[in-house]
């Protein structure tokens, strides 16, 4: 690789990043093709992708070395001290190229291969095939041409761009599309139109001959804005947010007053009650919706997706939650490579509007905990890879350039190795029957909006509860289908040894081959009583417990006065068991 | 006094009872001494039973001749009466507010409430301070019992048997006594069994502002430390608030005559302080139509959660100087009875296993908080509606348990008792048909005879029927000391509690009740394995039996 000239640095430091007292382990960096990798001396390993780099930053040197600080867009960040300003300044050029790519042909997904041959690369393709979909929700119908519409009703979600309407602007043709959406509905003859943004800026584009629809030339339609605002409102929130969130030492009323002045949870607020209004109307009104913002592929994604959610516990599944993605974000236009910053481009396009719907879509899990098939893993996995550019579902602007790029044959797809693992992703309490055909109906009342931890710091694990309800109830349930394995086993040999004692003609060896033991099973069939299995050791893994993680005092400066004799704390991550 | 007097209209027909989240009821209301009571006359529909004890505030307003009460409780809940006819209206108000505020502490429901159960365990003999001391005198000799307070005569806030150093003897504490806030000379709430540190707690020291000092009181709590050993003494006031306290005779430990002593200070608030914060809190968790940006600025304004991490980070400051420093130490902030039994129980949270436990929870809650003399009577007399500024109110017991809730939160799987058992103990300490939490120290317990005359609430608690509901199904015993973080971001609001009456929980529940299921079913499925490979094993052996010759 041309760009990286220094591919090993000892003795570098990784910085706790909210020690007040500049608390860090020393280990190795090494720099690849494709990550950085950081070996501590406990053999602990911190992998960062490159293209999860969001920003690379070198800090002024200091007597300990040269600080390097990784911002990564799955909200990890790192500080590093390089005791050599050489060093580091060759890692930090390095990374400034690896992680901002020119062409997509750079980008991981071209080189990664899982050594799959190219039939079965292709099927992982076909996985999710939206034409299926439709005919799941079944369109087209004598109402519908292929486009977009809800299985259960009669009404339907449409999404479009805004008008370019101007001030007095009108299209005939779009009137009569309109009027048509709203007679393919059957049961009721008016449609809403549902115009994500705030009424100022929708206002505002019509200087720039856009706009919004003017009801008196439409119809049958009722309008309503909601008043989402736009990405560069979002990015700018999102980024306070990580300041704040992010501040050493934080205080109860610092990180509250951020929360609020960042206004994140209220933009998430306001995406929910968009997407709450549309299943309104459509499940309570039996009204059509047409959906659009202004360019039709952020906002207008967030809610339509959002809304079918609510109003299909289809897509509430593992698989159908993929469709959902593919079908409202991938296939209808999402930017996801100027989004998430894939290449090297304006930054003034980047924006975490997907991130925001993951957020959404965490809080409903929050709030209906047995609605979905998936757990949090999920989305936060999902969310790691819309960055990597380690699969090809998410390169790209649009289908056009997706099929330009050949995607489907130089890349794979993450949804077949999502499911490979979908184990990992399975919600425990998850009831697929009561569910099935209902309708969510979240309360977006403001206090049931809260910080996400688990996403924002998900690499902070001393932030985490230190003991897991949720993987402990998933690992039981897992045990309890070995457990009904067992039974069986159990029972169909107990019958057999039964048949045996009183069927006397059964040879010994004919009953031999029928019932092979295998010595695995003869072993664990021991007259000991087992007692209740632990579900897994390591689940009960009590991580960053340690006082000194948690900083319940400053005690560099409260206990290393020479006075009294003090033990020295231990420093580090302390592993308990439990 | 009779109630009848004044109960002006004890029943009334036609009313109708709106609580939110539930469908309008109509009913008879009917007071009683100690209840306000609707029942519907059709069946099957619950019956509301409200003690008046419970109500901390009504509000009365009027439509033409229908009159509507608006009850608000010490446990945040808020009902609405309409009741039909102005003049039943008023004396119904009015008859509650006479009820709800009793002078007399003989007049309270527990005097009068006659038990529906078989008493198995009397609970007023379940946690006996020498059957405590029991189990540290098989690790230590050091410590001893006094029953210097025997009359409640050198401490009218201690009970009559404290721990204290073996060294000292009781006219020692006499004098140690003279020179500690009200009384409270300095004993052991806690021996930490693994290294031998302990916690000791007390009043502040009565230096004022020439100094003063007490020999005896330097003995004491020098009596506790080992050769060569060092302590720690935390005070949970700020060292200004500490210095403005020998002004009014108070004081703390100067470092001149305590040298084997390193005294940290924090700040923990208490009063009013507190109570205001209760008060805003639960004044934006009621408000539902608050945009984002108002809740949140109401929720850091309430200051609540603040509260909550300095009682925290301070519990865990005193665990750490316990376990990690391998130090004893001494907690006291004025008089002893508030901030301080929040960190010496909080601390005993985080270092002791057993306090994880609903015994061990409850023998803390005893120790720590009720013979300790923590004035309950006078700290829960009001909750988040009262108006009356009173400064002795403050829900200083409600924060420890919130502190609780934020490591059980944290912990899952280290308790043995669930959110509930913290629920249920918050709303008897502030109204109850048992006499646990009357009075405000043992002394006045004495007098109201109330291990005569009321039923204690761990007789009731202890029973299997009840303690099944308070039970953690997850809780498998963790013996190890449990570091909580105390980050803004590792902090919750408690809404077990404040949004309880705000929100419908029922998917909340659902998915509860589904995670019991599933560990109640892999309980029954490793049973039936165990068993049936016991008689497989059996058959094999008798197999193996015909088949050897």
């Amino acid at each position: 690789m041309e760009h990286i000239r220094t591919t090993k640095v000892e003795q570098v430091k990784l910085l706790d990043r909210f020690s007040t007292n500049n608390k860090s382990l020393t280990g190795t960096l090494y720099l690849t093709a494709t990550h950085l990798l950081f070996i501590d001396s406990h053999q602990k390993e911190t992998w960062i992708l490159h293209h999860h780099i969001a920003s690379v930053e070198k800090l002024a040197l200091t007597t300990a070395g040269c600080p390097l600080v990784i911002q990564c867009k799955n909200f990890r960040i790192v500080h590093f001290i390089v005791p050599r300003e050489r060093d580091c300044h060759d890692i930090y050029n390095s990374l400034l190229q690896l992680s901002k790519q020119a062409k997509y042909e750079d980008l991981y997904a071209f080189s990664y291969n899982p050594k799959q041959n190219d039939s079965e690369r292709l099927q992982g393709w076909q996985l999710i095939d939206l034409a299926e979909e439709y005919k799941r929700m079944g369109v087209p119908n004598s109402h519908w041409q292929l486009s977009d519409a809800n299985r259960e009703y009669k009404a339907a979600i449409c999404r479009c761009s805004q008008p370019l309407s101007g001030f007095s602007a009108r299209c005939l043709e779009d009137e009569h599309l309109l009027q048509a959406i709203s007679k393919a509905n059957p049961v009721n003859r008016y449609m809403y139109v549902i115009d994500t943004r705030p009424k100022l800026n929708a206002m505002a584009n019509r200087a720039a001959g856009k706009g919004y629809e003017n009801e008196d030339n439409y119809s049958n339609i009722r309008f309503q804005f909601v008043g989402i605002e736009n990405i560069h409102v979002m990015r700018s929130s999102l980024q306070k947010l990580l300041e704040v969130s992010g501040t050493k030492g934080l205080s109860v009323n610092d990180f509250y007053s951020g929360l609020e002045s960042s206004g994140w949870l209220r933009h998430i607020k306001a995406v929910m009650d968009a997407a709450i209004f549309l299943a309104k109307a459509i499940m309570v009104e039996n009204a059509s919706v047409l959906v659009h913002c202004s360019d039709g592929w952020d906002r207008t994604s967030q809610v339509c997706s959002l809304g079918s959610l609510l109003l299909d516990s289809y897509y509430r599944t593992i698989k159908g939650f993929m469709v959902l993605i593919e079908k409202d974000w991938i296939s209808f236009g999402h930017k996801f490579s100027e989004r998430c910053g894939h290449l090297d481009g304006d930054p003034k396009e980047v924006s975490p509007v997907f991130t925001q719907f993951l957020e959404c879509v965490w809080h409903l899990t929050e709030q209906f905990p047995q609605a979905f098939e998936f757990n949090e893993e999920f989305l936060l996995q999902i969310h790691e890879h819309i960055h990597s550019c380690q699969f090809g579902n998410f390169l790209g602007n649009c289908q056009k350039e997706r099929e330009e790029l050949k995607l489907k044959e130089k890349t794979y797809s993450l949804w077949p190795f999502l499911l490979e693992d979908q184990k990992k992703y399975l919600n425990p309490l998850y009831s697929s029957k009561s569910q099935r055909f209902t309708v969510l109906e979240p309360n977006t009342v403001s206090f049931n909006f809260k910080f996400w931890r688990n996403m924002y710091h998900q690499f902070d694990r001393t932030l985490h509860p230190r003991q897991s309800v949720f993987n402990i109830i998933m690992n039981m349930n897992e045990q309890n289908k070995q457990l009904q394995k067992d039974i069986q086993d159990l029972e169909s040999k107990i019958k057999q040894r039964k048949n045996k004692q009183t069927d006397g003609v059964l040879t010994k060896e004919l009953l031999h081959s029928v019932c092979p033991e295998s010595p695995t099973l003869k072993t664990s069939l021991c007259f000991k009583e087992q007692t209740l299995l632990p579900v897994n050791d390591a689940l009960r893994t009590i991580e960053g417990s340690s006082p000194a993680d948690n900083r319940y005092s400053e005690y560099a400066e409260e206990f290393s006065k020479p006075e009294p004799a003090v033990v020295s704390l231990e420093y580090g991550v302390a592993r308990m068991t439990c | 006094m009779e109630f009848a007097e004044l109960i002006k209209t004890p029943r009334v027909d036609n009313v109708v009872l709106h609580r939110p989240f539930y469908p309008a009821v109509e009913g008879t209301l009917c007071l009683t001494g100690h209840h306000l009571i609707l029942s519907s006359r059709q069946d099957n529909t619950e019956e509301l039973w409200l003690l008046h004890s419970n109500i901390d505030a009504i509000d009365k307003r009027f439509v033409g001749s229908l009159g509507t009460i608006i009850i608000k409780c010490k446990d945040f809940r808020i009902i609405q009466l309409d009741i039909p006819g102005m003049e039943e209206c008023l004396n119904i108000a009015s008859s509650i507010e006479a009820l709800s505020t009793l002078d007399s502490i003989t007049l309270m429901y527990p005097f009068f409430y006659r038990p529906m159960f078989e008493v198995v365990e009397d609970g007023w003999h379940s946690f006996l301070p020498e059957q405590e001391f029991e189990l540290y005198s098989s690790a230590t000799s050091e410590w001893r019992l006094s029953y210097v307070n025997k009359e409640f005569a050198v401490c009218p806030s201690y009970p009559p048997i404290v721990i204290v150093p073996k060294s000292v003897d009781d006219e020692a504490l006499r004098k140690v006594a003279t020179f500690r806030h009200g009384g409270r000379f300095p004993v052991l709430s806690y021996y930490h069994k693994k290294n031998g540190m302990v916690i000791m707690r007390s009043g502040q020291p009565l230096t004022g502002t020439n100094g003063r000092r007490c020999k005896e009181d330097e003995k004491l709590i020098n009596a506790t430390l080992r050769a060569g050993k060092r302590g720690y003494i935390i005070d949970t006031r700020s060292l200004n608030v500490a210095q403005q306290a020998r002004a009014k005779g108070g004081g703390f430990e100067q470092e001149a005559h305590y040298p084997q002593w390193r005294r940290i200070h924090k700040s923990i608030e208490r009063y009013h302080i507190l109570q205001e914060s209760l008060i805003k809190l639960v004044e934006a968790c009621n408000e539902q139509a608050h945009n984002m940006d108002r809740w949140l600025s109401k929720l850091e304004a309430s200051n609540w959660l603040t509260h909550i991490k300095e009682i925290l980070t301070t519990a865990c400051l005193a665990a750490q100087c316990i376990d990690r420093e391998g130090a004893s130490i001494l907690v006291h902030g004025t008089e002893g009875i508030d901030s301080t039994l929040q960190v010496t129980s909080l601390a005993q949270i985080i270092l002791e296993p057993r306090s994880r436990t609903i015994r061990g929870f409850e023998a803390l809650i005893e120790r720590e908080w009720l013979q300790a003399g923590h004035p309950f009577q006078q700290r829960c007399a009001q909750s988040a509606y009262c108006s009356s500024k009173q400064k002795w109110e403050a829900p200083v017991f409600l924060l420890f348990l919130d502190c609780v809730w934020q490591i059980l939160r944290q912990f899952p799987c280290s308790f043995e008792f669930n959110e509930h058992f913290l629920i249920m103990l918050f709303e008897h300490a502030y109204a109850s048909q048992f006499g646990t939490f009357l009075g405000n120290n043992e002394s006045e317990k004495c007098k109201l005879k109330l291990q005569q005359k009321t039923m204690s609430l761990w007789s009731w608690v202890n029973r299997p029927s009840e303690l099944s509901k308070f039970t953690n199904p997850l809780f498998e015993a963790n013996n190890l000391v449990i570091w909580p973080s105390v980050a803004p971001q590792s902090l919750q609001l408690w809404e077990g509690i404040f949004l309880r009456w705000n929100r419908t929980s029922k998917y909340l529940d659902e998915a509860y009740e589904e995670m019991v299921n599933i560990i109640e079913y892999n309980k029954e499925l490793q049973a039936k394995v165990n068993i049936l490979r016991r008689q497989l094993a059996e058959l094999e052996t008798e197999d193996g039996m015909q088949e050897s010759p």
